[in-house]
């Protein structure tokens, strides 16, 4: 066990836990942020895609000990009423079926736009190869990210 | 308008709610998912809710909460259920607020998510309880303003006297309408009426899904809750032997390590209690991180099962004999199996006219074999349970589709009465047929049993992936007998599968040939299947789709055409009288899907596959251009069109078919589960090829027949005609017909 000190959307947060801890059951178990999901646990599906720093990287497969000043932001950190511009998007085209995926979807896309406001469709594959939707939302996921970018 | 009987339950505590002249005041947690809509979006809450049977309860301001009786996997049941029960109350739609029915047959009827019959069985039910309302709330007012009750009408929650000029909203007759008797029948809006249904209405979970809400069996948190993982056995064929668990037990936050038996002994199983793994180890810990790591390390030894016999009791009452051999069971053999019995006759389920002698007469006979392998459902949603079982009493919140199947069993294996379970129904994060086999649910019972404290289950990817219920691998030989002149004459069907048969010997072109045969074969397994996504149709509408459009080449026909043709023999002059398809609906989406992709019209380098097929009650014809880039197939756009009746939430609707055909898209593509001496080869998504974006298609196009026929499946029927439109258009896009899914194999290129 060891003492880490954190920034999760904007709050200093303390945790005493095993280095090996993946960032992801540290948001989920210790601080019930319950948004970033557990797919596959070998960074292959998405679902639990998170920023650090501005990146989208898969939680799951990084050790809360890789952490340390870098700041963390999950989706219940992406917008304070969850009206970022991907969130209302997202609503627009109505995307979501079962819905599991969705946050890491979101995630994913808010870090593509953020780098690259106005992608084309083979930059919106590249960045969201890494997330996968089994209900086939893809196409929905896909225009509301262009209709992200429209808002700006 | 039609005037139904009324059989909807009451809760017996609406009488004395009624007797004290008052309504009752009812917990909700609904303010909470509502943080982050902006002000105006808000509804403000009532002081008081009446409820007025058990789907809805009216609050004092008009505002009414409508309970959604079945379980949520993605398909919008929570949205367009509801949407059934306000058409016929007669509300504004902005002033619904949805909430999941726990698990109560007796206010909420079956509650399950499969065979795409969720709307199509609600269909009256829920309108009823919505016009019962209504009826209610203009009985109150008449006797409140002393005037006849057929001169009461209504309009988007506010009730009307318009000879005396007055009106009330439903908020403020509610009070008086709980104390009106349950009236026996009610009066249905005639479809042309429709206010709601047959709009467009937004998912009313989408803020909570895109804010990250806990909605989900898998965030289900509750105070001293403790995380369990199973350990199963590693190959099917083998079973529990011994542990040694004297390391793990002292590994940090681990509680305990249990065997747990998932059936009591000689239980009567039924069809949903499906599974290989009966017996199993469960590590019990403070956190997810530190029972997974404890769980790999845990010593466990395991040994081969011996085959057994046991009776299955069906959904239908019926009783099944399954036999389980005991072996090793791998990939290649179950190829060698299924071409050794493809071999041998068949039983014969069907057989029009003498196929012997047209066979024997044809001047050219068409013989093609199609296979498919066992697929795994991987939900996203990692099967999980939470429960907390405290003496006799139980508390359950589980991703589950059909949680009356699996109450019974969960009664018995933890030896306490149905009636002391609670069940709350959690969001599904998928469920494609998996999450109706609820053996997760017993054992995170049984592991909170003795363990005495709330528990939540959690499978690993790999534990879900590897734990079987697989839709099965599946093997069909189709014959034509065509004469000198190319007219079909003969159709021979021969279909079997481990362990079960994908035929369905009554569903077209049975009844548009004169002389047909259709027979079916099975071997038996210990690998465990179950429904997946439009079961058996999801092999054989591909298979059959294929060899009709090679067949009709061989005739010279349009591959459309070709289908008309048979179609309206079928519907002329049908041969056979069990046939269970409707040929005028089945042609009516073909019509409309050659239309709408304009069908004919040539473009370079596109290439096009058609195919079409009912089931699940519902009739869907796709058409799909794919081109074809470094050699890779790339689907440019799926054409769609349905015939499901009266589609009650539109773009809902099209949100599933585009699911559908971008899950068929990519089972057709990658799909498979394969095995090496019992070992499920893939366990996660680095081995298990799922479509991902730029695999899917790129444009998808979703059109319905409008008629004013009752509702029927949406989740299934367009899933299945994808697989033959794949392979329609991969012949036309190579010059190579595909018989073995999954089409692009292990090397995802084509040569």
């Amino acid at each position: 066990m060891a003492i880490f000190n954190l920034s999760i959307n904007g709050k200093k947060q303390q945790i005493d836990t095993d280095p090996d801890t993946p960032l992801l059951w540290v948001l989920r178990d210790h601080f019930n942020l319950k948004g970033t999901k557990y797919g596959c646990g070998i960074a292959q599906c998405g679902a639990c895609t998170v920023h650090v720093d501005g990146v989208a990287m898969r939680s799951c497969s990084l050790p809360i000990s890789a952490i340390s000043e870098q700041k963390i932001k999950t989706i219940e950190g992406l917008s304070e009423t969850g009206d970022h511009p991907v969130q209302k998007a997202w609503l627009s085209h109505d995307v979501p079926q079962c819905g599991y995926c969705q946050a890491g979807q979101i995630m994913s896309a808010a870090a593509l736009l953020e780098n690259n406001p106005n992608p084309n469709d083979g930059e919106i594959d590249a960045a969201m190869n890494g997330n996968i939707c089994r209900c086939g939302t893809y196409l929905r996921i896909k225009a509301a990210i262009k209709t992200a970018a429209k808002m700006g | 308008m039609s005037i139904i009987k009324t059989s909807i339950a009451r809760r017996s505590f609406l009488k004395s709610s009624a007797l004290t002249g008052g309504g009752l005041m009812l917990g909700f947690s609904w303010l909470a998912s509502c943080q982050t809509k902006t002000e105006a979006e808000i509804l403000a809450m009532p002081k008081e809710w009446f409820e007025i049977n058990s789907y809805l309860k009216i609050g004092d301001n008009g505002v009414v909460t409508i309970y959604t009786p079945n379980p949520e996997f993605g398909q919008n049941v929570r949205t367009s259920m509801p949407m059934l029960v306000a058409e016929e109350l007669d509300i504004d739609w902005k002033k619904v607020v949805v909430e999941q029915a726990p698990y109560h047959p007796k206010n909420f009827g079956f509650q399950f998510t499969g065979g795409s019959r969720g709307i199509m069985s609600r269909w009256e039910p829920l309108r009823m309880a919505g016009a019962s309302a209504r009826q209610m709330l203009c009985t109150a007012a008449a006797e409140t303003w002393k005037v006849p009750l057929e001169e009461i009408t209504t309009e988007a929650g506010t009730l009307f006297h318009k000879p005396t000029n007055q009106s009330a909203g439903y908020g403020e007759m509610a009070s008086a309408a709980v104390g009106v008797p349950v009236p026996t029948e009610v009066k249905l809006k005639d479809i042309k009426d429709f206010k709601i249904i047959g709009t467009s209405k937004k998912n009313v979970d989408a803020q909570d899904i895109v804010t990250g809400k806990s909605m989900f069996g898998m965030d289900y948190q509750k105070e001293g809750m403790l995380i369990a993982m199973i350990v199963h056995p590693p190959a099917f064929g083998m079973t529990l032997k011994s542990v040694d668990d004297t390391e793990v037990k002292t590994m940090s936050g681990i509680k305990d390590i249990i065997t747990i038996k998932s059936y009591p002994k000689d239980y009567q199983k039924g069809s949903f209690d499906a599974n290989a793994f009966p017996e199993i180890l469960a590590i019990v810990g403070n956190s997810t991180w530190q029972v997974m790591k404890a769980k790999k390390q845990l010593k466990v030894e395991w040994k081969p099962i011996t085959a057994s016999t046991e009776t299955i009791l069906g959904f239908r009452g019926d009783k099944q004999t399954k036999h389980i051999p005991a072996g090793l069971e791998s990939t290649d053999k179950h190829r060698s199996q299924m071409e050794i019995l493809a071999a041998k006759p068949g039983k014969v389920v069907r057989k029009d006219g003498d196929p012997t002698s047209a066979f024997k007469n044809a001047a050219k006979i068409i013989e093609r074999t199609y296979e498919a392998p066992f697929l795994a459902h991987n939900c996203m949603e990692p099967l999980n349970a939470f429960a907390d079982v405290r003496g006799d009493r139980a508390q359950i919140a589980a991703p589950i589709q059909i949680p009356g199947f699996v109450m019974p069993t969960l009664a018995a294996s933890l030896g306490i009465p149905v009636e002391n379970i609670e069940m709350e129904l959690t969001r599904m994060g998928g469920g494609f047929g998996r999450k109706a086999y609820g053996h997760y649910v017993i054992e995170a019972a049984l592991i909170s049993q003795k363990i005495n404290a709330p528990v939540k289950l959690i499978y690993t990817r790999e534990d879900d992936m590897t734990n079987g219920i697989y839709r099965p691998t599946y093997q069909a030989t189709y014959r034509a007998a065509l004469d000198s002149d190319n007219n079909l004459t003969a159709l021979h069907v021969k279909a079997g599968g481990i362990p079960e048969s994908p035929l369905f010997a009554n569903r077209f072109p049975a009844g548009a040939l004169d002389n047909y045969l259709a027979e079916e074969w099975s071997a038996d397994s210990n690998i465990t299947i179950g429904a997946f996504r439009a079961p058996r149709s999801n092999f054989m509408a591909g298979a059959e789709q294929s060899f009709l459009d090679e067949v009709a080449e061989a005739t010279g026909k349009d591959p459309i055409d070709f289908r008309l043709d048979l179609l309206k023999r079928a519907k002329e002059n049908p041969v056979g009288e069990k046939n269970d398809y409707d040929a005028a609906r089945y042609a009516g989406v073909l019509e409309l899907v050659r239309e709408k992709a304009d069908w004919g019209k040539s473009q370079s380098g596109v290439h096009r596959g058609v195919s079409a097929y009912f089931c699940h009650n519902t009739y869907a014809a796709h058409i799909l251009d794919m081109t074809m880039e470094e050699g890779k197939p790339i689907v440019q756009k799926v054409c769609c069109a349905i015939d499901c009746g009266v589609v009650v939430n539109p773009d809902a609707a099209i949100n599933m078919a585009e699911g559908a055909i971008t899950d068929g898209v990519g089972n057709a593509f990658f799909g498979e589960m394969t095995f090496k001496e019992g070992v499920p080869e893939k366990n996660n998504f680095h081995q298990y090829r799922m479509i991902r974006m730029g695999e899917a298609p790129k444009a998808i196009e979703v059109h319905f027949v409008e008629n004013k026929i009752n509702p029927t499946g949406m989740g299934e029927p367009p899933f299945p005609p994808i697989f033959g439109a794949v392979a329609n258009a991969l012949y036309k896009a190579t010059g190579e017909r595909r018989y073995r899914q999954p089409f692009l194999g292990e090397e995802n290129v084509l040569g």
